[in-house]
């Protein structure tokens, strides 16, 4: 499968497969309204499958946190004069806030009103994103 | 300690738990002496859902420091029927007193009250999340037993799963280290993974999980009891088989050391035979007695409050 190579914007690669809504969503990129394409469940050495998203507008800004959140894994590609003239992973981040909600119906972010949704990074065992108020796992 | 809020144990160092651990002792034998130590100071327990034994056993601590206590019980007798938030409700609180205990059903709630209160908030118990002065009262327990909380085996039984006192318990044991679990629980009602490692992050902790309360009690310095509710089991059979096994008797207490100490976090059921309760072992009771304890010393510690003879007891115990 081929898609033509984008000039000015970036290639989101790497992305686990089938996830790539989910992260343009969550990356607030409307695919309604942005010149973009999607390649999906495509072949991966590293990974056997993998999404792509690219992305043909230089002024296009990726929140890397977000996006260490949602696909630990994906790259990104800058392009410039359809040449890659940067390349960056994400990190994950140390803390989250009013990306993801808490599952949580016992979690007080259910009812109190003006609270901020806060996810800290929980290393104790693996990797996990939890609720700073109940320590619930964060569900993606 | 001074100012600050407690919402978790991990706010407390090692050396403050011990440091409280020292001045509940301290104020079970001098009470004349600590009678004053929070002159003037008024305390809020601000218990959105009842609990009748937390909040007296609070609001006695305060009041056997010389200090006064407001607040309610019930969140029907709340502001909070009119709609108001916890944080709203604290901004307002922390104009009328020097320090807050909150209960409340919502998980991290003390936190929120923590981050709007301009006054030291000790978490009363957040719905099934955390309750630490419950833990603070177990380990006082220990340390009155034993004259210390550590190279101890302790065996956990009942409610393993959604016990959140017992998780609490083990993960603060932890950071005391040499300590030895043994973990009496049905296959259904089985210690979290996140707990076990947590104690096999410990190297100076071990584990171990049965089934069977007999064949391991007479092993225990401490057995920590805990409800097997009905609910938690998918069906009647299984339950009807299991609860008599996790209820403690003279009959298995006879295979007990002499010396062993039976706790529980109380309210029990039947979980305890009553015949257990004249038992020199049964330490249950005396739990509550250290939690008011733990709470009076607590509750001056972050207020700032000095128990007037504590230094100098404290250093005649280091000296001696």
């Amino acid at each position: 499968m081929e898609v033509t190579s984008i000039q000015d914007g970036i290639i989101i690669d790497h992305v686990p497969a089938g996830t790539a809504l989910k992260v343009l969503e969550y990356l607030s990129i409307n695919p309604a309204s942005t010149k973009l394409a999607l390649i999906m469940n495509t072949d991966s050495h590293r990974y056997g499958t993998k999404d792509i998203i690219k992305i043909e507008d230089p002024d296009t800004a990726i929140d890397l946190d977000v996006l260490g959140l949602v696909a630990r894994s994906a790259t990104v590609d800058v392009i410039h004069g359809g040449r890659i003239v940067d390349k960056m992973t994400p990190t994950l981040p140390e803390r989250v806030v009013n990306v993801i909600t808490c599952v949580n119906p016992r979690c007080v972010t259910t009812t109190e009103p003006g609270i901020d949704q806060v996810f800290y990074l929980d290393r104790t065992d693996g990797e996990a994103y939890r609720c700073r108020y109940c320590d619930e796992e964060a569900e993606f | 300690m001074v100012g600050m809020s407690v919402i978790t144990l991990d706010d407390l160092s090692v050396a403050n738990i011990t440091t409280l651990l020292n001045k509940a002792r301290y104020i079970d034998t001098h009470r004349r002496e600590v009678a004053h130590t929070c002159d003037g100071r008024v305390l809020a327990t601000l218990f959105y859902e009842p609990s009748t034994r937390t909040r007296l056993s609070f609001e006695t601590a305060m009041l056997r420091l010389g200090g006064q206590v407001i607040g309610f019980a019930g969140a029907q007798l709340a502001s909070v029927t009119k709609g108001e938030s916890i944080s709203d409700t604290l901004k307002t609180v922390s104009n009328y007193v020097d320090v807050v205990a909150i209960r409340h059903p919502k998980e991290g709630a003390a936190l929120v009250a923590a981050e709007a209160a301009s006054v030291p908030v000790i978490n009363a118990g957040d719905g099934g999340h955390m309750h630490p002065t419950q833990t603070l009262a177990d380990l006082a327990t220990l340390q009155s037993r034993f004259g210390r909380v550590n190279d101890l085996t302790i065996g956990l039984c009942g409610d393993l799963t959604f016990g959140r006192t017992v998780h609490s318990l083990i993960e603060t044991l932890c950071r005391f280290g040499n300590v030895r679990f043994i973990l009496i629980s049905p296959k259904e009602l089985r210690t979290p993974q996140y707990v076990l490692n947590r104690i096999n992050a410990t190297p100076s902790c071990s584990y171990e999980e049965v089934s069977d309360l007999t064949s391991v009690i007479g092993d225990l310095d401490a057995l920590y009891m805990t409800r097997v509710q009905k609910e938690r089991f998918f069906n009647e059979d299984d339950y009807l088989r299991l609860r008599d096994t996790y209820i403690l008797d003279e009959a298995k207490l006879a295979l007990a050391k002499p010396d062993m100490a039976v706790l529980h976090p109380l309210p029990r059921v039947n979980e305890i035979a009553k015949d257990v309760d004249n038992d020199p072992r049964a330490a249950y009771f005396e739990q509550v007695k250290n939690g008011m304890l733990m709470r009076m010393a607590l509750e001056s510690s972050v207020l700032g409050d000095t128990l007037p003879g504590f230094d100098a007891f404290e250093n005649k115990e280091v000296a001696a």
